[in-house]
């Protein structure tokens, strides 16, 4: 983040903008993300099922990308709560990848330690790393390593529901493991050291 | 015999077993055969996108590289390069990694270039990704369905919910419509049970928000829950693990957090499409759901004559004159 | 004999001279390109100015040029000017080139060296194709004074009165069984809320009786040949079943005919009428049509109440279509636009929610001549909607539907909001992405809604639903979108939905503007010659269009067009004969193979094959000059005045600065 001038901060500005921030997010979303294209109709964040409980409607939150407030955008929950049901992404008349967006601003926000509630970005940790070790998902150690950290209070509530699925079988208590564990080690490694640049 | 290359899901062995032994029983009578990838790993559900971009991609392509290995003839294994997944979320994903690497040739080079370190690589395009219930309808049938029913569904009120990563965003341009398909009411139709009009039909089921944040999910839920009961539902028909299990196992949490009484049972379409091809409620998995159907499918287990009167001509009407619906699939027609 | 060549090379103030060194060209191309006869090289602020064209009129007398290269913009623009400057000096107009050093040098270009380098090379193929011109003369035909208008919307009926008040014969050909267009389906009319009816039928019979005017209705045009001042158009008159000199249009035969229809067309679906009938009581003509497809004597052989009735036995089932064929100078397109489907946005439940309503549907229910009587009402045909959401942009400035701006939408969103007030006293909102009321007493009208109350919300509504999520939204439509200005989600409980849907083009254009030899945008819409200099022209001489088959416009805009192409056409006919450019391609009857490989690739329908000599043939007339056949004849047997083989390799040579005299060391 560019520095502030004293003159600036004197003059009670508190940000300075960040003009490359929109390209930033565009060439870091898979596909190409249109996002410099939005007219703020509004679509995505009249779509969303969710909006209520997000901080900043999706298109507020690009007019705040344009506007290069980094800080801002990679605090608000919008992406968290973005549940990826795509209805914003088919309406958009701009064609922009919403929802993708939203996966990238996650990235950012998790690599600039910037995200206000870390529920969510330790749930994904979770489950990536159930699956960097099994090449599955593993709902039962997901689930109680999740919920013992994240939900202690919401354990009572949700145990019939957890007896219920080991009960009927709907939930192992042992994981289950890919056999070349070793090859999807080696891709995933290589991977982590690439990044997408243009 | 149609052989398709089969991606199941870590759903399928799990949460959503009943999926997986319900689809058993349908495919020898629709002549499906599935060949399952070869030591398949998660696709990562929407889950990896969002912590890093580049190995999220590549943890799907090794699903899509081993598949192209796969429907090599040379291999003997036949050569279908269509892949088939029963999840929403799995298909979303195995579609999204193919159609992302053509569009943005540096992220599939990106990808690929982590594929080889394991010795693979996917040439995006080679495969088709599809969703079973799309096998069903466009390859197999809506005709060759009915003609497989021995017990109709007559009288079982079922709402259809398609859930959200199915018709959209729908790279391949396969759906109906993004937002009212037909697909699930066709097939449900054609097993004989009353469909009920059901406009949330692609609304999210929550997601994982489930896990990470219950109050947004359980509105959702409620939304969805209720609906259905308005209309009269006796249950839903899902095409998708993640719908079924957030419908399902967290509607008691829901109606607890809401104060609210509901019961709506949600089985998997493959289970109902058993019932109706004349399978045993044991072998399709039934009563592994947590809401329990017992309610609802006491209605099937006796014969019930048909109830619901046809729709009334439209010329009876007082009323002005509504326009035609549009069939996408029938090519475009012109209003002037 | 070695050609007397003058270079004229323009700074176009600082366009050119801005990237090209102007100086150096000149001074080069004295130079360099006098061993190809170039004798004089001049540099000038603005060649197109009256001095700059004098400089090169006094040259070719005092000096005795032969040739003339304009190094400065595209021949598209200037070409004209320098060849008729050649011509007043007495040069022919044809022994001048145009060197594009404007669009294709400095205009693309930012390094001066390279840019200055690359002029140079232009001018030399010039200079190097100049040489080779033949002089060539202009061929004149005669222009026929009759004028075929295709199209009876308002921008046709304007075009064809224009024409016949100023004593030409005008053909007005129309589909449908009655002129009037979409303007006779509306109530009101933004700004001034004018009864469309009441501005428009006396058009409309002015039209129908003028005495220069011959209506073709439930016509359509079927084969085009000729050329401007020489068309010969095949009409297909369509069999109306109804003998048009018996008929006193006492509209019995409607009155008995026992088959009710939904009318699609003239109703938008929401009305009913007979399977012989007039779309509506002001139909010009008054000649009913009747609907082959739904009458029940044609269908099952049995009823004729029509016949029974009809009290001069005009009905006639032995009719059929006629070809009539029709010789004009000049035709008119206005042919209109079609209203977008508003079902395949299929969020916002049109065709699903019975009470989602299109445009042209209000427009309908709003009409005292419609359905209802004019009365608003929801689908019940009786309730009257307390509340009612007005969603603009419907199907427009969305990459999935149409992508352009339907330009109408927000004025009619505006009246509907005002129509619904005043009718039915309902809470009214409008759904706007940006409010686009950019013409004279316009946006006065949006201060008249927003001083009646209505309610605006800025967002692009997200979808229109049945299903209920409060009590308060229970058997109500349900809009939910972003209030951008709020920067909230909002669900807006309604009775009725109105869609201000965009115009598109119509759904046959394209075949349309192959037929009449034009070309359409990538949107659809017929293209007009210049976008901004030549609105109504197109690139095909004596082609015309107007109104909303060039593109969405309002009213006032179309009728300004009809009006305008008719002034076009005036002007050709009072000239009484046209000049055609001599550019053309001619075949050389001993080369060619008669394989017919150009007859189809004709954009102008030019080439003929002549069976008896087993040869093709092109009418010089019809030619454009565009070279297609040229490049396409594989036995080399085509040939383009003005652009031989020679003329073109000698071009690139000069390109490639093979033209130059060897450096002496």
């Amino acid at each position: 983040m560019p520095q502030m001038t004293d003159e600036r901060v004197r003059a009670g500005l508190t940000r300075e903008e960040d003009l490359s921030l929109l390209h930033e997010v565009s060439v870091k979303t898979a596909g190409v993300s249109h996002l410099e294209m939005c007219i703020q109709c509004g679509t995505c964040g009249g779509s969303c099922p969710a909006a209520r409980d997000m901080d900043h409607t999706p298109r507020m939150l690009f007019a705040m990308l344009r506007a290069g407030m980094r800080e801002e955008v990679l605090r608000s929950n919008t992406p968290w709560i973005c549940v990826s049901c795509y209805h914003c992404v088919v309406r958009c008349p701009q064609e922009v990848h919403i929802a993708d967006v939203m996966y990238t601003l996650k990235g950012m926000a998790i690599k600039a330690n910037l995200f206000s509630d870390s529920t969510a970005p330790h749930f994904s940790q979770t489950f990536v790393d159930m699956v960097e070790s099994y090449g599955r998902s593993f709902e039962f150690g997901l689930a109680s390593r999740h919920y013992l950290r994240h939900f202690p209070l919401r354990l009572p509530g949700m145990m019939p529901m957890g007896i219920g699925m080991l009960t009927k079988g709907r939930m192992a208590l042992t994981p289950k493991r890919i056999k070349k564990m070793d090859q999807l080690t080696a891709i995933l490694n290589k991977a982590k050291t690439l990044e997408l640049t243009s | 015999m149609n052989k398709y290359l089969f991606y199941p899901g870590c759903s399928m062995e799990s949460s959503a077993k009943a999926y997986m032994e319900s689809l058993n029983t349908i495919l020898e009578p629709l002549e499906l055969s599935f060949e399952e990838i070869e030591d398949w790993n998660c696709c990562g559900a929407t889950e990896y996108l969002g912590i890093n971009l580049i190995p999220a991609y590549s943890l799907i392509a090794r699903n899509l590289a081993l598949a192209s290995n796969q429907m090599n003839p040379m291999n003997g294994t036949g050569a279908t390069h269509t892949i088939v997944a029963p999840c929403s979320a799995c298909y979303l994903n195995l579609a999204k990694a193919d159609h992302y690497m053509q569009e943005r040739p540096s992220l599939g080079a990106k990808v690929n270039q982590a594929l080889e370190a394991g010795g693979l690589h996917y040439t995006p395009g080679t495969l088709d990704v599809r969703h079973l219930i799309d096998i069903l309808v466009y390859d197999v049938g809506v005709e060759k369905i009915r003609s497989k029913v021995v017990h109709p569904l007559t009288g079982l009120h079922v709402a259809p919910y398609m859930g959200c990563m199915l018709p959209r965003p729908d790279y391949k341009h396969r759906w109906s419509d993004h937002e009212h398909p037909t697909e699930l009411v066709d097939v449900l139709r054609a097993l004989g049970a009353d469909v009920i009009d059901y406009p949330l039909t692609t609304e999210c089921c929550g997601g994982h928000m489930t896990q990470i944040g219950p109050e947004t999910a359980f509105e959702l839920i409620r939304r969805l829950v209720a609906d259905a009961d308005d209309r009269g539902a006796d249950l839903m028909a899902t095409v998708c693990p993640m719908c079924q299990m957030n419908i399902d196992a967290y509607q008691n949490e829901m109606n607890h957090f809401f104060g609210t009484d509901y019961h709506i049972p949600v089985l998997f379409f493959t289970q109902l499409m058993g019932l109706a091809f004349g399978r045993e409620p044991e072998e399709l998995g039934i009563g592994a759901e947590l809401v329990s159907a017992r309610n609802a499918l006491a209605h099937i287990g006796v014969e019930v004559p048909v109830t619901q009167e046809p729709a009334g001509p439209r010329k009876k009407s007082e009323g002005l004159p509504m326009p035609r619906r549009l069939n996408k699939h029938e090519g475009k027609e012109v209003v002037k | 004999m070695t050609e007397r060549v003058g270079v004229y090379v323009c700074h176009c103030g600082s366009n050119i001279a801005g990237t090209v060194d102007v100086v150096d060209v000149a001074n080069w191309a004295e130079e360099k390109l006098a061993h190809l006869g170039v004798v004089v090289a001049r540099e000038y602020k603005f060649m197109c100015s009256s001095l700059g064209q004098e400089l090169i009129e006094k040259d070719i007398k005092e000096l005795g040029l032969t040739r003339v290269v304009v190094a400065a913009c595209s021949p598209h623009l200037h070409e004209k000017t320098f060849r008729t400057a050649a011509k007043n000096a007495g040069l022919n107009p044809y022994l001048v080139e145009l060197a594009s050093i404007r669009e294709q040098v400095s205009w693309v270009h930012t390094d001066k060296a390279v840019a200055t380098a690359k002029a140079k090379a232009v001018i030399s193929g010039a200079v190097s194709r100049v040489i080779r011109n033949e002089a060539l003369d202009e061929l004149k035909v005669p222009i026929n004074p009759n004028t075929m208008v295709v199209g009876g919307g308002i921008a046709g009926i304007q075009s064809a009165l224009e024409i016949a008040n100023a004593g030409f014969h005008v053909y007005l050909v129309e589909r449908e069984p009655s002129i009037g267009g979409h303007m006779a389906q509306f109530d009101k009319t933004f700004p001034t809320l004018d009864c469309s009816a009441c501005i428009l039928t006396p058009r409309m019979v002015e039209a129908g009786t003028h005495p220069n005017i011959t209506l073709l209705t439930w016509s359509e045009v079927v084969n085009v040949a000729g050329y401007v001042g020489n068309f010969h158009v095949t009409v297909k008159k369509k069999a109306r079943f109804v003998n048009e000199e018996l008929c006193t249009g006492c509209g019995i035969c409607e009155e008995k005919c026992p088959k009710k229809v939904i009318d699609d067309v003239f109703e938008a679906g929401l009305g009913y009428r007979k399977a012989v009938y007039t779309p509506f009581a002001q139909a010009v003509p008054k000649f009913p049509v009747m609907d082959k497809e739904n009458c029940t004597y044609f269908q099952k052989g049995t009823c004729k109440a029509c016949e029974k009735f009809c009290p001069t036995g005009a009905i006639d089932f032995t009719q059929e279509d006629q070809l009539l064929h029709i010789d004009v100078g000049n035709i008119i397109l206005a042919t209109g636009y079609d209203l977008f489907d508003a079902r395949q946005v299929s969020n916002y439940g049109y065709g699903r929610l019975p009470n989602v309503f299109t445009s042209i549907e209000f427009e309908r229910l709003s009409n005292a001549a419609g359905p209802t009587n004019g009365t608003i009402v929801m689908r019940d045909g009786k309730s009257t909607p307390k509340s009612v959401g007005i969603i603009h942009c419907v199907g427009s400035r969305d990459k999935n539907f149409n992508n352009y701006c339907s330009v109408i939408c927000c004025m009619q969103g505006l009246k509907f909001a005002h129509l619904v007030h005043e009718r039915t006293g309902a809470t009214v909102y409008n759904f706007y992405i940006d409010m686009r009321t950019a013409y004279k007493a316009y946006d006065e009208f949006y201060q008249r809604v927003l001083e009646e109350g209505t309610l605006f919300v800025r967002g692009k509504v997200a979808e229109v639903t049945d299903a209920a999520r409060y009590s308060n939204e229970k058997g109500k439509l349900i809009i939910q979108v972003e209030d951008t200005l709020a920067g909230k989600q909002r669900r807006i409980p309604v009775d009725m939905v109105i869609l201000s849907a965009g115009l598109q083009p119509r759904y046959d254009a394209k075949d349309v503007g192959k037929l009449f030899g034009i070309s359409c945008s990538t949107d659809g819409w017929f293209t007009e010659k210049h976008p901004k200099l030549d609105p109504v022209a197109t690139m095909t001489e004596g082609i015309y269009i107007a109104g909303c088959a060039q593109g969405p416009k309002d009213i006032p805009s179309s009728v300004a067009q009809g009006a305008a192409a008719s002034a076009r056409v005036l002007d050709k006919i009072l000239q009484k004969e046209v000049a055609l450019e001599p550019v053309r391609a001619s075949i050389d009857k001993d080369s060619c193979s008669g394989c017919r490989i150009c007859n189809g690739l004709c954009p102008f329908n030019a080439i003929s094959f002549i069976e008896d000599d087993h040869v093709s043939d092109i009418n010089p007339a019809l030619c454009q000059g565009c070279g297609t056949c040229v490049a396409a004849c594989p036995a080399g047997a085509i040939s383009g005045t003005g652009f031989s083989d020679e003329q073109i390799m000698a071009q690139i040579d000069g390109l490639l600065m093979k033209n130059l005299e060897p450096e002496i060391a």
